[in-house]
């Protein structure tokens, strides 16, 4: 199990959303996965053809910098983070 | 008799709702809506009434956003909008349309065609056109390869026609299985090797008379066209209007004989309205003639532009006309363009309008 955080801006999309969550997942593909089981449409948010992480997504494990196929560890904390980007 | 008149307005920073009454002097502001996402186009739903928006926002992709409560509360869905995982990803959403038979189209960039059948849940790719043989010739305008105008046959459900940037417009007449270049008589002065290619066309925005499915009319990168049988020849009806170029037209609701255009600048000169002085254009002639349009618009310093989706006509009569400029500020005819006023000026750049109105 990990704990997973979202931004503000991602859960504004899903009225009723929490910003953190604990799923089931050995790699961040596998998070957003279950992830999506519990805010059904999330993962299209974040993830492009590829697939692979929207240009503009950020994703942390335990502080590093991860994509989709980057481990978690059991009790890891992932952050998704949007790029400071745009005008 | 018409109660309310909405204005919808994509921009740059999410979509508002302006509305009025049918006399359509004030005008109160939502918004913004859709979360800030950019709001490309926005369509009505027949039947059901529901708002749909094509958005893409630069962390979260595309999706098509819809309401059902005239813009209070939203769902949006990009569901099945791929080309596949092998492919190019989809950035954005640019146009919608409603087609006859209940289903829905959208136009995304990188050019392609998506419908749906379950009022915008899900997608599924219209394959035939991005089959086409031309497709490994098909090369962006400045904002993109986009698929920016789709025109659904108002009764024959096999056919609809696509503009896309700057390939040309297509037609299909087995309902998206293949596809038909429609670019005959259109100019690409940007194409030294060929003025009369069979793609490569700028088409920037098109419309379909009212009543007359076969006579549509083109705002071009290169001019503006009619055509009479059905997009298989144009003719070019530029005419007096003051400059080759400009993105935004529409087509009067009732007579097949008027459009209105706002001619910009070209290219190399800025695209804005030319000289600082603003004006819309109006045919009532099939293009034989046109008529510039300016009481009440700024006659100097007005160096204001208008992109493809910014100019909208409601149903009422005489015609509403609005234009939203991409320095923020919509501007609105209630007399065909007789006469304007600007109704807001502080929204950010304005990308698309549409017009609702609503029945007491």
């Amino acid at each position: 199990m990990a704990t997973v955080v979202l931004p503000r801006s991602l859960i504004a999309l899903f009225p009723g959303a929490e910003r953190r969550h604990v799923v089931a997942g050995q790699s961040v593909d596998e998070l957003l996965g279950a992830l999506d089981g519990v805010i059904p449409g999330v993962r299209e948010r974040l993830v492009e053809a590829g697939p692979r992480l929207r240009p503009h997504i950020n994703v942390f494990v335990d502080g590093s910098p991860a994509d989709l196929a980057t481990p978690v560890p059991l009790g890891a904390t992932v952050h998704v983070i949007p790029a400071v980007s745009g005008g | 008799m018409a109660s309310r008149v909405l204005l919808l307005v994509g921009t740059k920073k999410g979509a508002f709702i302006m509305e009025s009454d049918a006399d359509r002097r004030d005008w109160r502001l939502r918004g913004p809506l859709c979360e800030g996402w950019p709001v490309h186009d926005l369509i009505v739903e027949p039947g059901s009434g529901a708002i749909l928006a094509a958005a893409g926002s630069p962390w979260y992709g595309p999706a098509v956003w819809r309401s059902e409560d005239l813009g209070t509360t939203w769902t949006h869905s990009s569901s099945g909008l791929t080309y596949g995982d092998e492919a190019e990803a989809i950035k954005t959403i640019w146009s919608l349309a409603a087609t006859p038979d209940g289903g829905l189209l959208a136009g995304v960039e990188p050019a392609g065609l998506f419908r749906s059948d379950d009022g915008g849940s899900t997608w599924h790719h219209v394959e035939g056109l991005t089959n086409h043989p031309t497709r490994p010739t098909w090369g962006p305008g400045l904002g993109g390869l986009i698929l920016h105008t789709i025109i659904p046959h108002p009764t024959d459900t096999a056919r609809t026609w696509v503009g896309i940037s700057a390939v040309g417009v297509f037609e299909t007449r087995d309902a998206g299985a293949s596809w038909v270049p429609r670019n005959v008589g259109v100019r690409a002065e940007f194409n030294p090797e060929n003025r009369f290619p069979e793609t490569g066309q700028c088409v920037h925005k098109f419309a379909m008379a009212a009543g007359e499915p076969e006579t549509l009319y083109q705002r071009n990168h290169c001019g503006v066209y009619r055509s009479d049988d059905g997009s298989e020849t144009w003719q070019e009806i530029t005419g007096e209007l003051p400059t080759d170029f400009g993105f935004a037209m529409v087509a009067h609701p009732r007579d097949p004989a008027t459009c209105w255009v706002i001619p910009l600048s070209t290219p190399e000169d800025g695209r804005y309205m030319p000289n600082g002085q603003a004006a819309a254009w109006r045919t009532r002639d099939r293009g034989a003639t046109w008529t510039r349009l300016a009481d009440g618009l700024p006659s100097r310093d007005a160096f204001l532009s208008v992109l493809r989706e910014a100019m909208a006509r409601d149903t009422l009569d005489p015609v509403g006309i609005t234009f939203g400029t991409s320095t923020g500020q919509l501007w609105h005819s209630s007399d065909e363009g007789e006469s304007w006023r600007m109704i807001t000026d502080t929204l950010p750049e304005i990308w698309a309008v549409e017009t609702v109105v609503l029945d007491a």
